[in-house]
């Protein structure tokens, strides 16, 4: 699905095909299952070296369930997860491997290059550990903790990350919702990650921490050559840091694109709706709200065909039969909706 | 988080704070709970009393007879019989039969006159189990080998009771203690893996400790006890009862560390740990079990003078320690005739420290319950 036509396929770092996640639903005395949640079904997405792919859609949709299936904190029902891996090649040679079929002990090597930043800065972080002990925990895990020698790197990443030395010794329940995030990122950092998964890392903040949180993460990508998979529901945070952007919407990724072509020509009518919700700056701008009729399908009912097909305006009956393939209509630009090609839709 | 309506001294408690461990804030608001502190105190002197100096606190030996078969408590003199103020003495004691009652009984012989000394010298001893002593906290001075002090009168081998109830208390305290810290060395083990894995695991441990609970508690304990080899030592038996008593003790705390941690283990936090790469040991007993400590402390607490009272219930039913271990419980059964209450009723004596015990300890767990949660702006 990664080959795309623009020559720049060797520099994906990370391919998702197809994953699938589905909860059981489980009742009476002996656990029967009666049927499935699915909360991850059939997702693709690819991360570039250095990128920044944001991964947007409604509460519920999926989203941070797909990025914890990449990292394998569940399960996945189905599909591939392709990490180009520096740890587990043997002659230095970054080599691409399926993290759903790596031993425990490979995974666990592969962890050094995947980082985690959680949404909760209160929960994320252990309340009986100190700062030092929390950005340590990393290092611990994987035997490469030094004493000394550790400890200056753990003083260097904190003030990278704009607290100060003398909070070392702190506990998480001391800082504001900002700082923690930030020991949280400082933690994400401890192992020199190549891929940070960023799960809704500021919507729990507060927008003007929120903005200084945002500029962190980019410099920090930057200066430590990260590519970021960034969890949000808000897309304009999405548009500030990201250079392509997915849309999920019940569990399928509905349109991937590159950030400023997404969101000039949209070319799902979910995206298009998404969009027009977005509130603009200019108050006598007079915008044409598409409210969309319905709730969001129930993923362990989800309707036939394609799933937005009950709320999408341009629906015809080919939408409510079959549900559309993910395929790249443009270079780089990946939809599913059967009239992709026909209909017109409203960017911004 | 400090709301702002009294600045001053919201800052003032926040200084204080800073930079404190979750165990310094505990420690410092448990510090304000006066009865939870006057709890540890009282713990602290009942501990260091009846466990660890008894035989210097008591004025006879555990098992020094005399002929002073039953006789009641002996009151300290202070004025003799012309009313002139003395030094405290005990008069000695005479035998009589009561013709009407026909009763034996003792009565002060005025015509003897022993003082009573602290620090007086009585029957050999080693303290801590090293050191050889002979000095007691109190006794009589005097030559005469037949005098006694009883300040809370005989048993019906003329064993001084005071004594007797103080050398006891060494077995029934320990037994909480030693029983607690098996049941939680079980109970939080288990419990901490049952939640952490769920499923088949989760099952398997939770029906056990349903199974456990649905037994009917003494003819189990009947059972068990039977099951002890009468040949074995008193002391094999003290340990196999404390072992009993954890073992069956372990469920209702495993089920509280389930739930605790199936809730803990579902924060990020967690989450975060399993994503680095931590084992599953790593997140259950470093990352999950601090989390539950502060409940199971306070359990761990409240339930110690469960064990204590059952060590107590189960020697007075004869089918935990027997003679000549002397606990609290072997004591009680002494006490337990109506012939007892009615002719004897000092042996009655050793219910108040059982009592003094039981009510410290949950003094001083009611005030680490209040202090384990210190974020939670109580108090």
């Amino acid at each position: 699905m990664a080959q795309t036509t623009n020559g720049k396929t060797d520099n994906i770092l990370l391919d998702v095909k197809g994953l699938k996640k589905y909860f059981p639903i489980q009742k009476g005395l002996l656990r029967r299952t009666v049927g499935y949640v699915k909360a991850v079904d059939d997702v693709s997405l690819y991360v570039r070296e250095g990128e920044t792919l944001g991964l947007v859609g409604e509460s519920g949709c999926g989203k941070t369930t797909a990025s914890r299936c990449i990292i394998r904190l569940y399960e996945p029902t189905a599909g591939q997860v392709l990490f180009k891996s520096k740890a587990l090649s043997a002659n230095g040679q970054p080599k691409m491997v399926n993290l759903l079929e790596l031993t425990r002990e490979e995974m666990t090597k592969v962890r050094e290059e995947i980082a985690m930043i959680f949404q909760d800065p209160i929960n994320s972080l252990n309340p009986r550990m100190t700062v030092a002990d929390i950005i340590a925990e990393p290092m611990v895990i994987h035997g490469k903790y030094e004493k000394g020698k550790s400890e200056e790197l753990i003083i260097q990443l904190l003030e990278r990350v704009g607290l100060r030395p003398d909070h070392l010794r702190r506990y998480p329940h001391e800082f504001s919702g900002g700082q923690r995030q930030r020991i949280g990122i400082a933690r994400a950092l401890a192992l020199n990650p190549r891929l940070v998964l960023c799960d809704e890392p500021v919507s729990a903040l507060d927008v003007s921490i929120q903005a200084q949180t945002l500029n962190l993460l980019q410099d920090l990508q930057e200066e430590f050559n990260l590519s970021y998979l960034f969890v949000a529901h808000d897309l304009s945070v999405v548009q500030h840091i990201s250079d392509r952007v997915a849309v999920m919407y019940v569990g399928k990724v509905a349109e991937m694109a590159s950030a400023e072509e997404l969101y000039a020509n949209p070319l799902h009518p979910y995206t298009e709706a998404l969009l027009s919700a977005v509130p603009k700056p200019d108050p006598l701008y007079k915008s044409e709200r598409i409210i969309m009729q319905g709730d969001v399908a129930d993923p362990s009912n989800p309707p036939s065909g394609c799933y937005f097909h009950p709320r999408c305006r341009y629906a015809v009956d080919l939408c409510k039969q079959k549900a559309p393939e993910f395929r790249e209509l443009k270079p780089d630009h990946w939809v599913a909706c059967h009239r992709a090609e026909e209909l017109k839709l409203q960017g911004i | 988080m400090a709301v702002a309506t009294a600045p001053s001294s919201v800052s003032l408690v926040k200084k204080k704070e800073l930079g404190q461990s979750y165990w310094d804030l505990v420690w410092y608001r448990f510090k304000k709970n006066r009865l939870g502190v006057l709890g540890a105190v009282l713990l602290f002197v009942l501990y260091f009393s009846f466990v660890v100096i008894p035989e210097f606190l008591a004025p006879y030996a555990l098992e020094n007879r005399s002929r002073y078969v039953e006789a009641p408590p002996t009151p300290i003199q202070f004025l003799d019989e012309e009313g002139r103020f003395q030094a405290p003495f005990v008069y000695g004691l005479e035998r009589r039969v009561d013709q009407v009652k026909r009763l034996r009984t003792w009565v002060p012989d005025t015509t003897k006159k022993y003082p009573v000394a602290l620090f007086a010298q009585g029957d050999e001893y080693m303290l801590l189990g090293l050191i050889p002593m002979n000095v007691h906290l109190f006794g009589l001075q005097t030559s005469d080998k037949d005098a006694r002090i009883f300040l809370l009168g005989a048993d019906a081998l003329g064993r001084d009771y005071l004594s007797r109830i103080l050398y006891g208390g060494r077995l029934s305290l320990m037994i909480g203690l030693l029983g607690q810290f098996l049941t939680l060395a079980l109970g939080v083990t288990l419990g901490v893996i049952s939640g952490y894995y769920g499923g088949p695991v989760d099952m398997f441990v939770q029906r056990f400790t349903e199974f456990l609970a649905a037994f009917p508690n003494i003819p189990l304990f009947m059972a068990l006890s039977a099951a002890i080899p009468a040949f074995w030592s008193p002391i094999t038996v003290y340990f196999m009862l404390t072992i009993i008593l954890a073992f069956l003790g372990w469920g209702g705390l495993a089920r509280q560390v389930r739930g605790l941690v199936l809730s803990l283990r579902e924060r990020e936090y967690a989450l975060a740990a399993k994503s680095f790469g931590a084992s599953d040991r790593r997140i259950m007993f470093r990352h999950l079990l601090p989390g539950t400590m502060s409940h199971v402390i306070v359990i761990a607490t409240l339930s110690i003078p469960g064990m204590i009272l059952a060590e107590t219930a189960l020697s007075w039913l004869g089918l935990g320690l027997r003679p000549p271990l002397t606990s609290w419980g072997t004591l009680l059964q002494d006490a337990a005739t109506v012939r007892a209450i009615r002719f004897t009723p000092w042996l009655l004596w050793v219910v108040p420290p059982i009592l003094l015990t039981i009510l410290t300890y949950n003094m001083l767990g009611d005030g680490l319950r209040d202090a384990l949660d210190p974020y939670s702006g109580r108090g």
